[in-house]
């Protein structure tokens, strides 16, 4: 299979989907996110390490119970991962051959570990196994050693425990309930009454085991949780009920002592019970959303849930919220679309319900999440709920709007806000509130994107079902009293032959605003509200729309059900071009006149990117994924990337971002997958992990004179300098001058580096600029092959090294110096 | 983790009067004490010291009133005829007043008879003034002439006989001792120097001039007549800087605040309004029963008094302000304990600790947040809630209504309060904000209490009325309709004029040029 070269997903973007979370003392907390396993530290909610290695998906974690520095992980591509988490190493894997769907670990057992695998030949029967881990020297091991403990047993982690001691192991499934004691060989069966009794469903949902006591709770789909205890006899068993839950009971769990069980579901609602007293209930709730996982730290300080939207919350022992670590919300649908915060460059989309979450790109991490329906939501299936379904922003980002609208499809309960920018509290305040702006649910919306400098240039524009599109404008307040001096009132409402408004989008100078409706567009003029031109290209409706932009501003683009992509010169009124392709999205670029079109055919996404001023596309990507590409958006770039081949020209200011229907967000990307995945944060962890002690203070102390008198800008380090520089100097006088930039251009780089300043500018830049330009020149001596291009990325990594090496060996001597009196400071300790 | 979030109350924009700081203010006065006089009244003045006693001249005579009194302290009686303009100096100690006998009458406060007799005008004496140095007084009469007089010696100074109608306002200016105008029918008003023998200026209001007033400072001019009250630059030689049309009848007069901030103007209009000197809109306004004549407010603002033309004298006391007073007497007895520490303002290196804010929720909020469906909506239910502010009960129902629980929220309910919750709908059914909400409201009850129709009369009594009310609005919404329908047919005949202008247009096959709105 052609794979396409750089395709990656950023960081954490995928949702932790066996989510599975282990605390070692209270300092980290591990979950399985994907194929990686990540390490967050518990008080900067920061993600610390990813470790990968598996090739599936990762299916369970358990802490090593011999050494709390360790951790297991298994996986479905049949392998157990012993790792360091600390420094991120595996240190052994273990081939086992099936695919382990659930890992448990015991104190007791001795160098084994307990595996779900599927039963050979037989499909959806899973069987329980424990796997004798060999002992062995070499890093990658092969399990021989398997024996089955219990068939049958369901593939979810959250169907088997293990009680006491290990002294037994429960597994529930459907209405089945089997206990296996490890000492006597004894199993005992119970099954509930499969007689549904009203309303309820009481299969189990989970099970978990009290630490101390024979004592097994479950939970069942109605919302009950049974406690069952005396189960060593097949008949004279007992089992109490608590009824908290209105739906399925997602997860339980025991404290340490098993004085307290949490439970939590749907409701999202942690329900701490009470062993003592009579089993009384303390509640936390309006948690965010449904939880799915709940864990306890092994000192039992720290609980965290884990939600079906992507998120981890922490929660003290005294059931206190305390934190919570979020990468991107998985909501339901994202009806908004992926839009782009001209301010932060974050990414824009539905969030919690009724939340608008912005998405740091760079960092991974939720920027922070605006309540935009402000109302209480609650979970419940089956009702109507209220939800985001339209956004847009103003070029410079000081005016947000947003749409709602409930999911009643014939009264929509719409509602059109506009929030202004307020730079005082660096958030976004409600400015106007418009009930029900159109009579049928909105399409389409977007700003004049112009200069707002002008108050009365920013126009909004929405089009709906109810065959009409509306201009709405700012007004200014006349009271002088009054709180706020601008609001937004509807100007004008356009209608074209009662067809329905799909798409609205306005040219890149504001003049002329394009409205499509159904199979026809129509171009209005944006001062006089005047209907220009119409086009059309029947057969089948306008899908999307876009107008060219810089030098392509003459065009229009649109793209039909039919599966055409037309593009029409808005000088002639007369159709360019038009091409034979199912466009599913239409994004044009902000920062240059390129546009992308994703089509869908026979089951596999394409990318195409073209200039409309000719049909050729300039970058054709067949086969781009499996999935189909629902959204996508260009972000523009900090500074424009340094990209060699011409291929992927199109990405040096601005990157492209797709979100497939499974809500996988990814990108084209020119760099390998190790460069994104440098953990910036490594060295400063191990830092932090260090305990305290009164020696590590007085190091501390000293590390910090030391690094203080590195920075005393001396003489040596000067002469060092130009040292430095002469070899970059050289190969710079040495290189074909036909390769070189202009003459101009290098100049001032090359006095610089000559000059010896008086700041104290480390070497290293100026080492690193010229690097890069003679880096630059081979680059562009370079041919457009992919092949020679990734020998030319490992070459610049070495480059880099050198530099780095070069760099050490200079200041060695200072750093000889400086630890002749570290060791005499040692000795007389 | 969020907290509970309440429940949205759709805000509706307040049609009509918007409340600001100034509608606050002017409706901080007490209900009207009404005096009847002999005859209109045509001149109110306040004394420029305290007790701040004002004189009232009507018919032929001048009353002073106390602050409060409701019945006149001294009456000035010596005349003949009507009385004219009674004027207080700037001490308070005289009283200057015209006359329709032509003469003008100078009286002491405390005395009965006049100081002084200024004779020397042929016709009535509508206008007289003191000027700012105290010792002269001006005098402007329907012989079209104003004159200046001297009280010590009872002498005329100086003529002026440039008016070519009656002189019936004027006023002096205060920064100036030897400046003074006058207003006349013939639409001017001319603006005199004592130290000149004619007019220094001259401004044509364009109508018969009612009223005159300068600013404290003296450097704008208010004039009224007709009705318009337009507003001079007098250091820019007279030149017109707005001209404010508000009343719909003759402006009659003019005043001042105490602070100069606003602007008064009674009308024949039954009006008076009161306009920012800073914008110059109008930020309120009183209504009165019959036509103005005359207007003053004491210093500070305290009262405001009108003259009317049937002669009522109608006298508003401001409300003594009572909050602050109560306040102050509530802390004082835990004073320290309220100021330790508050005035301590942190520094940058201090680590601030601050107080959870305590979230107050309304009593529905609170049984909304324990899923308390019925009982939230009994909270809702309450008259006060209900009366006043039906924007929350349709809030709440609207938010039960989403959480599917309305039906069980509206069942179960004795006599009484349905009743109560089909009065209410049957009300606010009819209101467009309300609408939505309401209908699936009166379907639900309409669904579940529709076994026992019949077994209570007030019931049924609610329930015709609430068909009655609907009816009533689908015969008005159908004529509206019908209105829209006429109005459509008007406007598509504009659209298809610009319709052809706009196929000139066309230029390629390509596009084509659809009419706009055509299928009505």
């Amino acid at each position: 299979r052609r794979c396409p070269r750089g395709l990656r997903l950023p960081r954490g973007a995928r949702a932790p989907s066996a989510g599975l979370t282990a605390f070692p003392p209270c300092r980290f907390l591990l979950c399985a996110s994907g194929d990686f396993v990540k390490v967050y530290s518990v008080s900067t909610e920061e993600t610390l390490r990813l470790m990968g290695g598996h090739a599936d998906l990762v299916t369970g974690i358990q802490l090593n119970p011999h050494n709390h520095m360790q951790l297991y992980s298994s996986s479905l591509d049949g392998t157990i991962k012993l790792w360091d988490f600390m420094d991120g190493i595996p240190i052994k894997t273990f081939t086992v051959g099936s695919k382990l769907l659930a890992l448990y670990t015991l104190a007791s057992a001795e160098d084994s570990v307990f595996v779900v695998i599927p039963k050979k030949g037989e499909r959806d029967t899973f069987q329980l196994v424990s796997v004798k881990l060999t002992k062995g020297a070499g890093q990658d091991l092969e399990v021989k050693e398997l024996s089955v403990i219990l068939a049958g047993v369901d593939a979810s982690m959250k169907h088997i425990a293990f009680g006491r001691g290990g002294e037994y192991v429960v597994s529930v499934k459907d209405v089945n309930l089997q206990v296996y004691f490890f000492k006597r060989r004894l199993l005992n069966r119970f099954s509930l009454s499969t007689v549904k009794t009203k309303g309820g469903d009481n299969r189990f949902s989970c099970v978990v085991c009290h630490p101390t006591e024979d004592c097994i709770a479950t939970g069942h789909a109605d919302g009950k949780i049974r406690l069952w205890r005396n189960f060593h006899h097949r008949k004279e068993y007992t089992y109490s009920t608590l009824h908290w839950h209105h739906d399925t009971v997602m997860d339980l769990a025991f404290s340490m002592e098993g004085t307290r069980l949490l439970s939590g579901g749907v409701e999202s609602v942690l329900v701490q019970w009470h062993n003592e007293s009579s089993w009384q209930k303390d509640f936390l709730p309006r948690l965010g959303s449904p939880i799915e996982y709940i864990s306890l730290s092994s000192d039992g300080a720290l609980c965290c849930t884990l939600h079906t939207d992507n998120r981890i919350t922490i929660i003290n022992s005294n059931l206190r919220f305390s934190r919570s670590i979020q990468g991107l919300i998985k909501s339901r649908d994202v009806k908004t679309g992926l839009v782009v915060d001209p301010r932060t460059k974050a990414l824009v989309l539905n969030g919690e319900p009724g939340h608008l979450q912005f998405y740091s790109l760079q960092s991974d991490q939720q920027l922070f999440s605006l309540d935009i329906v402000q109302r209480q939501y609650i979970h419940q299936a089956g009702l109507k709920q209220s939800d985001l379904v339209k956004v847009a922003f103003s070029a410079q980002g000081t005016w947000l709007a947003t749409v709602e609208e409930s999911e009643e499809i014939n009264d929509p309960e719409l509602q059109l806000k506009l929030w202004f920018y307020d730079e005082e509290t660096q958030s976004f305040k409600l400015n106007t509130r418009i009930n029900t702006p159109h009579d049928n649910h909105i399409t389409d919306m977007c700003f004049r994107d112009m200069d707002e400098l002008e108050h009365d240039s920013l126009i909004l524009v929405t089009t709906g079902r109810d065959c009409v599109f509306k201009v709405w404008v700012m007004v200014e307040d006349t009271d002088p009293e009054a709180q706020q001096s601008v609001s937004w009132s509807c100007d004008f409402v356009g209608s074209y032959h009662n067809y329905q408004a799909t798409n609205c989008c306005f040219s890149e100078d504001g003049s002329l605003l394009a409205v499509s409706f159904e199979e026809t567009v129509t171009v209005w003029d944006s001062l006089t509200w005047d209907l220009k031109c119409t086009f059309c290209h029947p057969p089948g409706n306008i899908r999307n729309i876009c107008f060219g932009r810089l030098t392509c501003s003459k065009y229009l683009v649109g793209a039909t059900d039919y599966g055409f992509l037309c593009c029409w010169n808005l000088l002639t009124c007369a159709l360019e071009w038009s091409a034979h392709l199912n466009v599913v999205i239409l994004q044009p670029d902000p920062l240059s006149e390129h546009i992308a079109a994703v089509s869908w055919l026979s089951k596999e996404s394409s990318l195409f990117v073209f200039k409309p001023n000719e049909p050729r596309p300039i970058y054709i990507q067949r086969n781009l994924c499996k999935e189909k590409i629902l959204l996508a958006a260009f972000v523009p770039r900090d500074e424009p990337e340094m990209i060699s081949s011409e291929r992927y020209l199109w990405l040096r200011r601005s990157q492209l971002f797709f979100l497939t229907d499974t809500q996988e967000l990814m990108t084209l990307s020119t760099k390998s997958l190790e460069e994104r995945l440098t953990p910036s944060s490594k060295q400063l962890a191990v830092e932090e992990s260090l305990p305290v002690t009164p020696f590590s203070l007085l190091l501390g102390k000293h590390r910090h004179q030391q690094a203080q008198e590195d920075k005393d800008p001396g003489k040596p380090v000067v002469h060092n300098k130009q040292e430095q520089a002469s070899p970059a100097v050289k190969e710079l006088l040495h290189t074909p001058a036909h390769v070189l930039p202009s003459a101009s251009f290098l100049c001032t780089i090359f006095i610089n580096s000559l000059l010896i300043s008086k700041e104290s500018k480390s070497a290293e830049e100026i080492v690193d600029e010229v690097e890069m330009e003679s880096e630059k020149a081979e680059d562009d001596s370079d041919e457009e092959d992919v092949t020679e291009m990734e020998q030319e990325d490992t070459g610049h990594v070495e480059l880099l090294g050198e530099t780095t090496c070069k760099l050490s060996k200079s200041q060695e001597k200072e750093l000889r110096k400086i630890r002749k009196t570290d060791y005499s400071w040692i000795s007389a300790f | 983790m969020a907290a509970y979030k309440p429940v949205v109350v759709q805000a509706c924009p307040k049609l009509g009067e918007r409340i600001t700081q100034d509608t606050l203010y002017w409706r901080g006065y007490k209900t009207p004490v009404q005096i009847k006089e002999f005859g209109a009244v045509n001149r109110i003045d306040f004394s420029p010291v305290q007790p701040y006693n004002y004189a009232v001249t009507a018919s032929s005579r001048i009353h002073i009133y106390g602050r409060y009194s409701q019945e006149p302290i001294k009456t000035f009686s010596r005349f003949r005829d009507a009385a004219y303009c009674a004027t207080y100096r700037d001490d308070g100690r005289l009283l200057v007043a015209g006359s329709e006998d032509s003469i003008i009458r100078l009286f002491d406060i405390s005395g009965k008879a006049p100081l002084r007799q200024f004779e020397g005008h042929t016709k009535p004496v509508h206008l007289v003034g003191f000027l700012s140095d105290k010792y002269r007084i001006f005098s402007g009469s329907d012989d079209y002439s104003s004159k200046l007089w001297d009280i010590p010696s009872a002498t005329e100074i100086i003529s002026y006989s440039e008016h070519t109608d009656y002189v019936r306002c004027g006023c002096a200016s205060k920064v100036n001792a030897d400046v003074f105008m006058t207003g006349s029918y013939d639409h001017t008003v001319k603006l005199f120097d004592a130290r000149t023998k004619s007019s220094v200026m001259t401004i044509e209001h364009g109508h018969p001039v009612e009223s005159v007033l300068l600013f404290p400072s003296g450097g704008l001019l208010v004039s009224a007549g007709g009705r318009y009250v337009k507003v001079w630059d007098v250091l820019k030689g007279g030149q017109l800087l707005v001209s404010l049309k508000n009343h719909h009848k003759t402006v009659t007069c003019l005043c001042l605040n105490s602070s100069g901030q606003r602007l008064l103007s009674g009308s024949l209009d039954r009006h008076v309004k009161i306009y920012s000197t800073t914008s110059y809109k109008v930020v309120h306004s009183f209504n009165y029963a019959t036509s103005i004549l005359s207007l003053a407010l004491s210093p500070e603002d305290e009262t405001i008094v009108v003259g009317m033309t049937n002669g009522v004298l109608n006298v508003k006391h401001r409300k003594p302000e009572e909050k602050n007073e109560k306040s102050q007497k509530k802390r004082q007895p835990a004073y320290r304990t309220y100021v330790k520490g508050r005035t301590y303002m942190p520094k940058q290196e201090d680590f601030c600790v601050s107080k959870p804010v305590k979230r107050v929720l309304r009593k529905y909020d609170k049984l909304l947040r324990s899923f308390q469906s019925s009982k939230a909506l009994d909270a809702v239910l309450e008259p006060p809630i209900m009366l006043h502010t039906p924007e929350v009960t349709v809030a709440v129902m609207q938010e039960l209504h989403r959480r599917g629980t309305l039906r069980s929220a509206l069942a179960g309910r004795d006599e009484k309060q349905v009743n109560l919750l089909l009065t209410f709908v049957a009300r606010r059914v009819i209101e467009p904000r309300f609408t939505p909400v309401l209908v699936t409201v009166a379907d639900m009850i309409t669904d579940i209490y529709q076994p026992v129709v019949g077994q209570s009369e007030i019931v049924d009594k609610q329930f015709l009325k609430l068909q009655e009310a609907i009816g009533k609005e689908i015969d008005y919404q159908e004529e509206l309709l019908e209105v829209l329908g006429m109005m459509d047919t008007l406007f598509a005949t504009f659209t298809k004029k610009r319709d052809i202008c706009l196929e000139g247009n066309k230029s390629n096959g390509l596009t084509e040029i659809i009419e706009t709105d055509m299928n009505y």
